[in-house]
């Protein structure tokens, strides 16, 4: 009798410990199938980080156009917090080493510019743009691009735009027409 | 006149007291392989003017003046360094990228040319700090050759 009941309590053991482990196989096929969705987002997400960075490079680069000092250092403090976001993970570590060093670089230009006068802010615009060029060069983008360049300001600076028209972020007001296209970038 | 006494021997107690805070001090023996210095070629003039009018804030190595240790000129040279060294550390230039490196010689053009650098509260001491139109050339026709050979 005491042999029975072992021996009941012994296959009731095993097949709980055996629908166990299936649910634990079962629990990792899950994380699996999770992780990959997991890479999948962070080059989704990363596409967004990158169009944020763009879309704030954008409304900087049209407070410029504007001479309006203020919404420049707005737009400034942003692309600060968006170029932060900006996780490298996905990409070679070729290319990781090189966006870290874009991004560290663009981001004290974005800081120089959240806090300085209209001159200041376009001396830094330049060199964050050949910055943001470079990260676009990498990252990629889905709308199409426009590099503009301006031969006056600064024996000839460069800038992105969504337009082919020219508006001139350096001279603003000044010299609003002042440049060309000089490449299309898609 | 009892109340200006008070007041005065409460600035004077306070004065003695800030001058037992301890301030950090910015002094090293050596000098990094990473120095602006000793990584570039750089001529003798140019080399005495940066260590004279940069290198007491952009280095990790500060020339004190005596009146240095009395609060609170001690704080305020503390935190002068503090906020130069975070902009820029010719002690070490070069762990700097070249990408780096080519921001940080256009930003020191720019702000000799405007006159922005040395600063006006340290050349108004530091006599010997400040640019005169020839040696501001120089540096600046340096760096922007520097730039140009990255």
């Amino acid at each position: 009798m005491k042999n029975l009941k072992m021996s009941i309590a012994a296959v009731l053991l095993l097949a709980v410990s055996f629908t166990n482990a299936q649910e634990k196989k079962k629990m990792n096929h899950d994380h699996e199938d999770m992780k990959m969705d997991h890479s999948k987002m962070t080059t989704m997400k990363n596409d967004a980080k990158t169009e944020t960075i763009l879309s704030d490079y954008f409304n900087l680069k049209n407070a410029l156009v504007a001479d309006d000092t203020k919404k420049a250092a707005q737009a400034g403090s942003k692309l600060v917090v968006s170029l932060k976001a900006f996780d490298t993970d996905s990409y070679s570590k070729e290319n990781q080493e090189e966006l870290e060093d874009i991004i560290e670089d663009a981001v004290e230009h974005a800081e120089h510019i959240s806090e300085s006068a209209i001159d200041h802010q376009r001396e830094h615009f330049k060199t964050l743009s050949k910055d943001i060029t470079d990260l676009v060069a990498i990252t990629g983008t889905k709308n199409t691009l426009y590099q503009q360049f301006c031969p006056m300001y600064d024996k000839g600076s460069a800038w992105l735009s969504t337009s082919k028209e020219v508006k001139n972020p350096y001279y603003g007001s000044r010299m609003l027409k002042c440049g060309k296209v000089q490449k299309t970038i898609q | 006149m009892r109340i200006v006494k008070i007041i005065a021997i409460i600035l004077l107690v306070a004065f003695v007291g800030i001058q037992f805070i301890p301030t950090t001090r910015n002094q090293s023996d050596t000098v990094p392989e990473t120095d602006f210095m000793l990584v570039n070629n750089v001529p003798e003039n140019i080399q005495n003017k940066l260590q004279v009018s940069c290198y007491d804030c952009h280095s990790n190595n500060t020339q004190y003046p005596w009146y240095n240790k009395i609060q609170p000129v001690a704080w305020f040279l503390e935190d002068h360094i503090k906020e130069g060294k975070a902009e820029l550390n010719f002690s070490k230039w070069d762990s700097l990228s070249n990408r780096r490196k080519a921001s940080k010689l256009r930003s020191i053009v720019k702000q000799i040319e405007a006159g922005e650098m040395p600063l006006d509260s340290y050349t108004l001491i530091h006599k010997k700090a400040a640019f005169s139109e020839e040696e501001a050339k120089e540096v600046i026709n340096f760096m922007t050759q520097l730039k140009d050979n990255l």
